[in-house]
């Protein structure tokens, strides 16, 4: 009994000593968009590598969570899929920079029994089908790039939560179809014209289609690819049909980039280029202009570079795209307005 | 410790001063407790009140019958959610009371004990099953179940006859308010059974063996004398159940489908209040946290009223029944 309580008291002060040890002289916390933690939680985790003397934490909780917290001052810094808007930038104390750190794609999946071929989609029929406007799949629109579609009616699934995914889906939708800017817009969380199925979560819409037959929904890239879902081509503004891979984003960010805002706050959905997956965007890490510790700084700073350099080759295997050179040399570029 | 006391009459003194401080003691920590509910309770109300306040100047009493649910344009009303709240579980106590209310019958007056103790563990498992696995479980083998079988039959026979048939019309998805109740009735009737068991143990084994004296056979003892005994538990178990079914977030949102209309047929796609707070809430902000804690506020409304009038229906067959 009493040898027990000797070793279990010895065992708490080594692992209290322990983690006193560990805890590092540097602590950074940030919260924001879930879309790109994977990569987040790699980075700060291989950054705290190079930095042993700093740690960096993130909190997944959404992008509108993170920017809340930004604003509240309860966090060093924030993370978005959706660029902030200028009313929300007004609200912050210290003003805070948008910084680009890789891409994502939102692809559209779906569940057609007995249909082998890869189904082809253009911008106006994926947003005909999500106002109703086409019902079935048997629709002659459809048939033109995809003969021999079951004739079943279409079962339309969306994400139920307010995210960043529906964002970036609804402003495609709004930019190819001047009907869904009116009817619905763009937004984290819209109201959807047609009665259809709502999941929560990436998850959810992926075990809805999973289970539905003859439904369509939309995911980011890398669900479709892990659950082995169908993910439709999209034909995009050149008229090539493009799978939502790693290449057609970093062709889209590409194609987007020379008409890169100082600012960084862009929507590549829809961009120029052959090769451009239409349905892409940027996430981005917003990172206040100004921090009133000196050391915090330094290692944001330092961070920030590593991100843009080393950090990035880790993208492609956590299925997202890295940035295009020009645009990680323009972000780095503006590292040093952080004050 | 009583003999002890009585054979040192001035310690036993001193002792009883001592019983009196803690005695007070004892009262005032208690009270502190019990005034720690009205406290949070008032908490509740208040920042629900404050929070919600924006929503009900907005869009003032049209909020509650309003189907509108419009983030971009910021159009939002509250009636689908409490259609959906309301229909899936009254829907599922409807499904949950007999079969609950039955088996705990079986349990307390007919089944052999071994059988009865096991079955009880077996019941009490089930109630603390956390709901995200009941939600798992209905996607995998409830809703494809429901979509391929169920649904298909139900809307080849009773959706054939005049009146009921709008029940079930439409496309089938497989998920929707009748998937949603079934979930909810599994859920709940683990908590009617527990508790009507109990409720029907407690009266006094006399009252049975007295009716079955003067002649009446097993089930009529059961029927006529051991269920009127045990109504207040067993209506208090069906209000509990109805309370968790109202609250339930997790596993309703996953099978319900989270479209925001009212529609008759069972098998449409709902949404209810829970599930509308759960998935909206962490990205919202400004007029749109303000309606998610409004409709917080319509699904507290509708709790106190619902266990009000349970009050008031006990009080009301009591005093028929003194």
């Amino acid at each position: 009994m009493t040898i027990n309580k000797f070793t279990s008291v010895a065992t708490l002060i080594v692992v209290a000593t322990a983690g006193l040890a560990l805890a590092a002289d540097v602590q950074l916390t940030g919260a924001g968009a879930t879309f790109p933690n994977p990569i987040y939680s790699k980075w700060f985790q291989e950054f705290g590598k190079v930095r042993k003397d700093a740690q960096i934490n993130y909190q997944s909780l959404g992008s509108g969570a993170g920017i809340k917290q930004l604003t509240a001052g309860t966090v060093d810094f924030g993370a978005s899929d959706v660029p902030m808007t200028e009313e929300q930038m007004k609200a912050l104390k210290v003003s805070a920079l948008h910084f680009p750190t890789v891409l994502g794609a939102v692809v559209p999946i779906y569940n057609l029994p007995g249909y082998s071929n890869e189904l082809k989609l253009s911008g106006e029929s994926l947003a005909e089908i999500y106002l109703g406007k086409i019902t079935n799949w048997g629709d002659k629109k459809l048939a033109a790039d995809n003969p021999g579609l079951p004739v079943k009616p279409i079962i339309v699934t969306h994400r139920s939560d307010a995210s960043g995914t529906s964002f970036i889906f609804t402003d495609y939708l709004s930019k190819v179809s001047p009907d869904w800017k009116a009817k619905s817009g763009a937004a984290a969380s819209v109201s959807w014209p047609v009665a259809g199925l709502g999941g929560k979560g990436s998850e959810g819409v992926t075990g809805l289609v999973k289970q539905t037959p003859y439904s369509i929904g939309y995911v980011e890239a890398i669900y479709a690819i892990q659950n082995k879902l169908g993910s439709a081509l999209m034909k995009n503004k050149a008229g090539k049909f493009v799978k939502g891979e790693l290449a057609g984003v970093t062709a889209a960010a590409a194609g987007a980039s020379s008409a890169m805002p100082a600012d960084f706050r862009v929507s590549i959905t829809d961009a120029p280029g052959a090769a451009s997956y239409p349905i892409s965007s940027f996430t981005w890490l917003l990172i206040p202009t100004h921090f009133d510790d000196a050391k915090k700084k330094e290692v944001m700073v330092q961070f920030l570079k590593w991100m843009t350099k080393d950090g990035q080759k880790f993208a492609a295997d956590l299925g997202f795209a890295p940035l295009p050179k020009e645009v990680a040399a323009k972000v780095d570029a503006a590292i040093a307005q952080i004050k | 410790m009583a003999s002890t006391s009585a054979a040192v009459p001035a310690k036993a003194r001193q002792q009883s001063g001592g019983f009196q401080v803690g005695e007070s003691a004892a009262r005032l920590g208690t009270q502190a407790f019990a005034g720690g509910i009205i406290l949070i309770t008032a908490l509740v109300l208040w920042s629900l009140i404050t929070g919600s306040w924006p929503t009900f100047v907005r869009f003032g009493f049209g909020f509650l019958s309003s189907t509108a649910w419009d983030p971009v344009a910021e159009k939002y009303g509250a009636l689908p959610f409490v259609y959906g709240t309301l229909v899936t579980s009254f829907l599922a106590l409807l499904i949950a009371v007999p079969l609950g209310v039955g088996a705990a019958i079986y349990l307390a007056e007919l089944a052999p004990a071994r059988l009865s103790s096991g079955l009880t563990f077996l019941v009490e498992l089930l109630a603390a099953v956390p709901s995200v696995i009941y939600g798992l479980l209905a996607i995998f083998v409830l809703v494809p179940a429901m979509r391929d079988y169920v649904e298909p039959a139900l809307q080849k026979t009773l959706g054939q006859l005049p009146l009921i048939g709008i029940l079930f019309e439409g496309q089938i998805f497989g998920v929707g308010f009748l998937t949603a109740s079934i979930v909810l009735a599994i859920m709940t009737f683990p908590y009617i059974i527990s508790i009507s068991r109990e409720a029907l143990l407690d009266v006094p084994t006399d009252q049975r063996e007295a009716a079955l004296a003067l002649g009446a056979t097993r089930w009529e003892s059961t029927y006529q004398i051991v269920l009127p005994n045990a109504k207040l538990g067993i209506v208090g178990a069906v209000f509990l159940g109805l309370a968790r079914a109202l609250g339930e977030t997790m596993a309703v949102t996953m099978v319900i489908g989270n479209d925001p209309s009212v529609k008759a047929s069972l098998f449409a796609s709902g949404y209810t209040i829970p599930a509308v707070i759960a998935n909206e809430f962490p990205e919202a902000s400004g007029i749109q946290q303000n309606t998610l804690l409004a409709l917080a506020l319509v699904l507290f409304a509708i709790t106190i009223v619902i266990n009000g009038g349970a009050r008031l229906f006990l009080h009301a067959t009591r005093q028929k029944g003194a």
